[in-house]
């Protein structure tokens, strides 16, 4: 996928502005860096070493001092330059901290469970160690599938509707209660699914397919907040043209604004997909569990990557450890799963999309 | 669980906003069974719903029933024994896990949903001992009376080296670290047993009601067992109650049972449910307990979670009928106490309580 | 509803050619895209009217019949608190971090690694809340007790980090970091997708004008992505108000109002308590708690409010001056 635009993309590229002001070395930002690297590390060792303190220590080091040195060799404005780069890489990599901790813990205590038997496998009949995910894969892929089927036409949709026809009051009513659905707790989807349900099928009823409805709650607004978003930024030129050849206003929704958008969208939907494919709450309560394969989203119980991690964490049996270990393997199939997903989205996006452009 | 009409006519009208795909029939969702009801070879769907202590002993069951009965699937939705008992009395599920018995109303309730005018009966056929656990560095066994641990989780004892603690335990090297008490920020089954047990045996040092959602003050909340035991493993001088069998490598206490010190074990919390008394004003055929906390019996270890299936004594659906008595047959048999054992590390149910048992299983039976 | 809007755009009404085909084909969409809204708004209707129907029992109920025996407004007022408390935490945590981090792949980093951390970020973004769970309370608690064992010990003047220390790690500023965390991915997808949409012609003239890499930022990107940015947080903030598991798993619930930071007794979340309570709840119990989720709806209502109020506001300003 394009990303930066070209101008930009290159670090440390910048416009010159040495006519005027004096300028740093390209290799100022990366000696001061790790100038402060080892200063902090040097008061560290002096003190009592610590990662945490090391990293604030050198990040404070590294902002006063580059800000400094640029104010002086630079002016102010290259030097709030240089403070904003500095946050920036800050944020990053803050953000990063968690993120690879969370992925490092899982595929640490995942990836010993994570056999050819664990993926080919259900649990029926399995007690103590032993048994898979094979049905939980399956409940997956057609609960979560189910639920985008119904919610990406209504989503996508209700974005055009809101973006292309800009329907007076009815749009905002529905932008508003887009906005407060979002605000769904999960298990009160579920709940409303239930319910829904029992009218139907009686109580006591369990399915995919309730749990794919309940996916579909929480699924909504997020398709059609995030559409909503990337049909807005296609530039208004590309319909005036579309309209000034007499094409109808439909087939230029399908065959300009779309395809222009198609990878924010594409984007959009995957994220909406990860949103419910995680959750855990509402698929207890109307997808049940079971240890059985079920390919039948209309009949019977039906279990997911969530709920088999939740209850082998909750109810690990005796002893425990099995139990932990088919959680955090059957955690790191969902992610490897939505790996997956994602790069068939990208392709998608890269087949479909406009050739030109970034 | 029970949702009221008007909110299903609130819901009816989200129908047209439901892409519902065509499912012909559907009247064959869970709960229903299918297959034939003519005795001999078992077959169909039996589900239930109900308490999450007994869902790995439940797997075990399942599991062994269907390697006898490879026509048949059992699934188990552990929902939580409150949700189970509600979707129970709503028709939704033939049999629930609980860990409290029928309330009278629900008995009454019950007699709705079952056939013949019947109502339900509680079977008790999942002991399993709690133990109060805790994190100390060097330390490894403790020996606490009621009045003690009902002291610390209270608040009034809050270093690990107070003169109560140290009088119980002579020879043990105490530190000075405060204690912090783990308890269930979930409503559960295992929290009213233990306070159950701190009302009768440590009488008013814990001046709390019996329920099953933690009433005094301070501590911390932790979710679920595996939740309570990853709190006290992740602190230090921490103590809580969870499920013996999921508190590997803590250390855990002796408990106080008339003069002596009675740690945990199988066959006492098993003895512990066979001394105990029926519960009073029950049916016939149904096996509530009242556990005796107070026992002096030293083979008792009293701090017990019992947990009961929930069935009617009468179905509507001959097919279900079958499935529910062989079921629970196999569940009260030894074979099938063995199993959950091996799998979920309770106690199986001493030959006096599953006979009793055995004897309110063969009155299942259909209507008509 | 309204009648069916003149097609219009940004620009102003256009009127294509008038071939029926045309008009039909156009009507057909219309329609479509139309039907959706309504869909949406029936869904919406639903669920509101089952979560009033259903939260009538508690709200009419005697303090006696309800859990803990306080009148409904005592017991839901702690845990409103305790998940607009935990949610401002975690946007506060998120909101800049997402757009530093966004704005570092589409503008600060080079090309080709810009698509593997957009890709990265994505994937997190799937990672269920049960894992987040289980992260927060084997990883993450540990690693923050220390640091709030010292703030404690240095700093309990101030009321956010009045002790007693939690001895485990698990209060309502881990729930709110693991909250961040969870939140993290997904804003900055957005923010990404809207800064990387920033009509290119606007960066070029600031840079041609000899602006530097901010100063391209603070005028043309920024002010592009306002609105955009404002939805992203507004998603964030609807997970962060709504999430269930993971704050069940992490928190530790002590009830009660609380600003404190640090202790073992937090007020709990609306989600959460629901998660906890609603598996042996019965009778009006469970209405007591759907009414909860009823508050927490219109919560999010209120904050998606203010937030559009605010854009438009914004809006407003910049195009009257």
């Amino acid at each position: 996928m394009a990303t930066a635009t070209p101008l930009l993309a290159e670090p440390g590229a910048s416009p010159p502005l040495r006519l005027t002001r004096g300028s740093l070395p390209r290799w100022a930002p990366a000696g001061m860096f790790a100038a402060s690297l080892g200063a902090a590390l040097l008061v560290m060792l002096v003190t009592s070493f610590n990662w945490y303190g090391w990293g604030a220590l050198t990040f404070l080091l590294y902002v006063v001092v580059i800000t400094t040195v640029s104010r002086r060799v630079e002016g102010s404005r290259r030097s709030t330059d240089r403070l904003v780069t500095a946050l920036v890489f800050t944020a990053f990599a803050l953000a990063l901290l968690p993120l690879l901790a969370l992925v490092w813990t899982v595929l640490r205590r995942g990836v010993p469970g994570l056999t050819f038997e664990f993926l080919t496998t259900t649990m029926r009949g399995v007690i103590g160690a032993g048994g898979g995910v094979e049905h939980a894969i399956v409940g997956t892929l057609l609960v979560t599938g189910l639920a985008a089927l119904i919610s990406v036409p209504i989503g996508l949709l209700t974005a055009i509707y809101l973006v292309e026809y800009s329907g007076g009051r009815l749009g905002r009513w529905v932008t508003l209660m887009v906005d407060v659905m979002t605000g769904i707790p999960s298990i009160v989807a579920g709940l409303f699914a239930y319910a829904l349900f029992e009218i139907f099928f009686g109580p006591g009823v369990r399915m995919g397919a309730a749990g794919s409805v309940a996916l579909s709650v929480l699924m909504i607004p997020f398709v059609v907040r995030s559409s909503e978003e990337m049909l807005r930024l296609v530039p208004a030129e590309l319909r005036e043209a579309s309209y000034a050849l007499g094409i109808a206003k439909w087939r230029t929704v399908v065959k300009v604004v779309i395809p222009t958008a198609i990878a924010g969208l594409t984007t959009g939907v995957t994220l909406a997909v990860a949103r419910v494919i995680g959750e855990t709450a509402p698929l207890l309560l109307v997808a049940g569990l079971t240890t059985s394969m079920n390919t039948d989203p209309f009949h019977d119980r039906m279990t997911t990557l969530p709920v088999y991690a939740f209850s082998a964490f909750a109810t690990p049996g005796f002893p425990p450890e099995a139990g932990y270990q088919r959680a955090w393997s059957a955690a790191l199939v969902l992610i490897i799963l939505v790996m997956l997903l994602n790069l068939i989205a990208r392709l998608v996006s890269r087949f479909f999309g406009p050739r030109t452009g970034r | 669980m029970k949702v009221s009409r008007s909110s299903r006519i609130a819901a009816a009208l989200a129908v047209g906003a439901i892409v519902l795909s065509a499912c012909g029939g559907g009247s064959n969702s869970s709960g229903q069974q299918t297959g034939n009801g003519s005795g001999g070879k078992l077959s169909g769907n039996l589900a239930g719903a109900g308490s999450s202590a007994q869902q790995a002993a439940m797997q075990a069951w399942a599991a062994g029933f269907q390697a006898d009965n490879p026509d048949v699937t059992i699934s188990y939705d552990p929902v939580g024994s409150g949700g189970g008992r509600e979707q129970f009395l709503s028709g939704g599920v033939p049999f629930a896990g609980s860990d409290a018995y029928l309330t009278t109303d629900e008995l009454t309730k019950s007699k709705s949903v079952c056939a013949g005018g019947t109502g339900a009966i509680d079977i008790p056929v999942y002991v399993s001992p709690i133990a109060v656990a805790f994190n100390l560095s060097g330390v490894k066994s403790l020996q606490l009376s009621p009045a003690t641990i009902a002291k610390i989780f209270n608040d009034k004892i809050t270093k690990w080296d107070d003169p109560a603690i140290k009088a119980e335990n002579a020879g043990v090297k105490l530190p000075s670290t405060a204690i912090s008490t783990v308890h269930r920020s979930d409503d559960s089954g295992t929290t009213q047993n233990f306070v159950d047990y701190l009302s009768k045996a440590a009488g008013s040092d814990w001046p709390y009601p019996v329920d099953d959602t933690w009433a005094a003050k301070g501590g911390e909340g932790a979710e679920g067992t595996s939740g309570v035991v990853a709190a006290i493993k992740g602190g230090e001088g921490t103590i809580g109650y969870a499920d013996a069998s999921q508190v590997g490598g803590l250390g855990t206490a002796k408990v106080k049972v008339g003069s002596s010190w009675v740690g945990i074990s199988a066959s006492a919390a098993a003895k512990a449910a066979e001394l105990s008394k029926p519960a009073s004003g029950r049916p016939s055929g149904d096996l509530a307990i009242d556990v005796d906390r107070t026992s002096s019996d030293p083979s008792a270890y009293p701090l017990v979670l019992i947990s009961y299936q929930v069935v009617c004594q009468t179905y509507k659906d001959k097919n279900v009928a079958a499935l529910v008595k062989a079921f629970e047959t196999y569940v009260a048999s030894a074979a099938g106490q063995q199993a959950a054992a091996k799998a979920a590390g309770s106690a199986p149910i001493t030959s006096a309580v599953a006979a009793k048992d055995l004897t309110s299983i063969k009155t299942i039976k259909a209507a008509g | 509803m309204s009648a069916p809007a003149a097609p219009t755009i940004a620009g102003g009404p256009v009127t294509p050619l008038d071939a029926p085909s045309h008009r039909r084909g156009d009507r057909i969409f219309a329609g479509l895209a139309r039907g959706a809204g309504v869909l949406i708004l029936v869904l919406l209707a639903g669920v509101a009217l089952f979560l009033v129907v259903e939260s009538v029992p508690a709200l009419t109920a005697s303090s006696s019949e309800l859990p803990q025996g306080k009148s409904f407004a005592h017991y839901v007022g702690p845990l409103a608190f305790g998940t607009a408390f935990a949610a401002a935490i975690a946007l506060l945590i998120a909101a800049p971090v997402s757009i530093g981090v966004a704005l570092f792949i589409s503008h600060y980093s080079p090309r080709r690694l810009a698509g593997v951390l957009g890709y990265l970020i994505d994937l997190l973004a799937a990672v269920p809340s049960v894992v987040f769970g289980l992260w927060g309370i084997f990883w993450l608690a540990p690693q923050l007790q220390p640091g709030m064992a010292w703030l404690g010990t240095h700093l309990s003047f101030i009321p956010f980090f009045a002790g007693p220390v939690s001895a485990t790690g698990r209060t309502i500023l881990t729930a709110g970091v693991v909250l961040a965390v969870m939140i993290l991915p997904i804003m900055t997808a957005i923010c990404r997708e809207i800064f990387l949409q920033t009509p290119r012609l606007h960066e070029e003239a600031a840079l041609a004008l000899g602006a530097t890499r901010w100063e391209v930022v603070r005028m043309s990107v920024l002010p592009h992505g306002r609105s955009g940015v404002i939805s992203a947080a507004m998603l964030g903030l609807g997970r962060a108000l709504g999430e269930t598991m993971a704050v069940a798993m992490v928190l530790s619930v002590g009830g009660g109002v609380s600003v404190n930071l640090i202790s073992p007794q937090n007020p709990s979340t609306i989600a959460a308590n629901i998660a906890l309570q609603f598996p042996e709840s019965s009778g009006v119990a469970v209405n007591a708690l759907i009414a909860t989720g009823l508050v927490l709806f219109v919560i999010t209502f209120l904050v998606n409010f203010a937030a559009r109020a605010v854009v438009a506001r914004r809006k407003d300003f910049r195009e009257g001056s």
